[in-house]
């Protein structure tokens, strides 16, 4: 693999582009692994990055059952944030942010991560109220966060619409490490890293069933063969319930629900920040992307659905928040819409766990949410399954938090996975 | 566009109503176990494939009603009131 540097860069100029080499290998599997991370998404793969990073532990598969970039790592609006309270929430996504600032370091690849500010809107005063509090228990750990009143919004960000009566802008919590990342290049960044670290990524390679001894997971069927782990990661947030069904592991507290997101065509520069509008059931949030297309999305679909397209009703719904908030928008093209399929949990919030099988791990249950939050995700699986048991940050985001009594509902939306947004 | 065929009022699109969820739960006594309740409020099949699920008739006739659909290709095989004796009122009406 040929590193990233203004040598490589100019050499490769003057030589026709003809000295790269390709970014991961295609390897053939190995009968047995050390861990296996069953999903190559963002999770999947920074997990195993990790691994092979902080554990030192390198004979790792990712197995994938498409291709890496081709499920919800490129079906998202790439928003990377932290602005949440809960205990153990607020500190993870803190960590998130913290290596997302310096991942294109790390990966020696330019994920474009861009701290352009996420400015969250609210509209009358007990939404101002509500916003603060969580704003003020974000500075209060230490992250960054502030409040625009209307005078420093008008002049950041111009062309809102001011003029709505029914819900009025009064200004705007804002964090402004917060931003967006290229999302394809974090998939292909970290594959490319762990793959130099020696992790195996075996793409087409979709797990067909479980094979069982003493309790463990002995093996795993696949499209390409048995291949054997001793430890066994599942990070397939969408997917989760089919897999845990085919381990035979019983019911989650997961419902899996399709979210849209929509590109329009590229324009000029015209809005630096990412927004959220999010009033009297709209919900709505807009950047633009470096090329000048408008990325933007809203809510569920709000039925349970494991299929991977979006129904109308909720192109239109989105369509009209643009409408409110962004009128300047009415003639922008719509390029294309494309869902993915969300693991919603029953209180909003993801697991990193064990699970009743000793060398079964489970990440899942992402949300809206995990794009932002992959590499933490990685970072706390891999340490998880290299020291088998939970970092504090993560202790109570396991399964069993629903007996316990000790939900960790950012929302207080109770359990509907489909309120969690 | 889903359309729902509602037993009260015919066809019609799913944006007139609201989903509910999983209409099989069978809810424990209220002297039954933690574990018991835990599962029955938190815990889902989350099937891939047909499953029976409640729709409420929100925009309509505001009932509620069993729709067994599929979660891949939301082909719809039936629809039925949610109450069973409203299910013989509606079947002895037809």
């Amino acid at each position: 693999m040929t590193k990233f540097n203004a040598w490589n860069v100019i050499k490769n100029g003057l030589n026709g582009q003809s000295y790269w080499t390709r970014q991961w290998r295609d390897p053939e599997p190995k009968s047995s692994y050390d861990v296996v991370i069953i999903g190559g998404g963002l999770h999947g793969l920074a997990t195993a990055y990790y691994l092979a990073k902080n554990h030192n532990i390198k004979n790792v598969a990712v197995l994938e059952k498409g291709w890496i970039g081709g499920g919800n790592a490129g079906r998202n609006t790439t928003i990377v944030r932290s602005n949440y309270m809960m205990p153990g929430n607020h500190e993870f996504y803190e960590h998130s942010l913290k290596l997302w600032e310096n991942l294109s370091h790390e990966l020696n690849y330019n994920v474009m991560f861009s701290q352009r500010a996420h400015v969250s809107l609210f509209h009358s005063p007990g939404a101002k109220d509500s916003v603060s509090r969580i704003y003020n228990i974000m500075r209060l750990h230490g992250t960054d966060a502030e409040l625009w009143d209307l005078k420093t919004l008008k002049k950041k960000i111009p062309h809102l619409n001011y003029h709505n009566s029914r819900f009025p802008i009064l200004g705007a919590a804002v964090q402004k490490r917060a931003g967006n990342a290229r999302h394809d290049a974090v998939a292909w960044g970290y594959a490319r890293a762990a793959d130099t670290l020696g992790v195996d990524i075996l793409q087409n390679c979709e797990v067909t069933g479980f094979t069982r001894k003493n309790g463990n997971i002995e093996s795993i069927q696949t499209s390409r063969g048995i291949i054997k782990g001793k430890k066994i990661g599942f990070a397939v947030a969408g997917n989760t319930s089919v897999l845990w069904q085919m381990a035979e592991l019983g019911n989650l507290p997961i419902e899996s629900h399709k979210l849209q997101a929509f590109v329009s065509e590229a324009v000029k520069p015209l809005l630096d920040q990412v927004v959220v509008y999010g009033v009297g059931g709209a919900h709505f949030y807009i950047s633009q992307s470096d090329k000048g297309s408008m990325v933007f999305g809203g809510d569920l679909d709000w039925y349970k659905s494991f299929a991977q397209r979006g129904n109308l009703p909720m192109v239109q719904d989105v369509a009209e928040a643009a409408m409110a908030i962004f009128p300047s928008l009415g003639r922008i093209r719509l390029l294309r819409h494309w869902a993915g399929v969300m693991d919603m949990t029953m209180d909003g919030s993801f697991f990193i766990c064990k699970t009743p099988i000793s060398n079964l791990y489970l990440n899942a249950g992402w949300n809206y949410g995990g794009f932002k939050a992959s590499p933490a995700s990685g970072w706390y699986f891999a340490d998880l399954i290299a020291n088998e048991s939970p970092h504090n940050y993560v202790q109570n985001h396991n399964l069993e938090r629903f007996e316990k009594g000790i939900n960790i509902d950012e929302r207080g939306a109770g359990p509907d996975p489909k309120l969690h947004g | 566009m889903i359309r729902i065929n509602c037993p009260y009022c015919g066809e019609r699109d799913h944006s007139e109503f609201s989903y509910g969820g999983d209409a099989t739960i069978n809810y424990p006594s209220l002297d039954a176990s933690e574990k018991e309740w835990t599962e029955a409020i938190f815990f889902r099949k989350n099937i891939k494939g047909f499953q029976f699920e409640t729709w409420h008739h929100s925009n309509g006739c505001r009932m509620w009603l069993v729709v067994e659909r599929s979660t891949v290709t939301h082909e719809i095989k039936s629809v039925k009131p949610c109450h069973p004796d409203l299910q013989k009122v509606v079947k002895n009406n037809k």
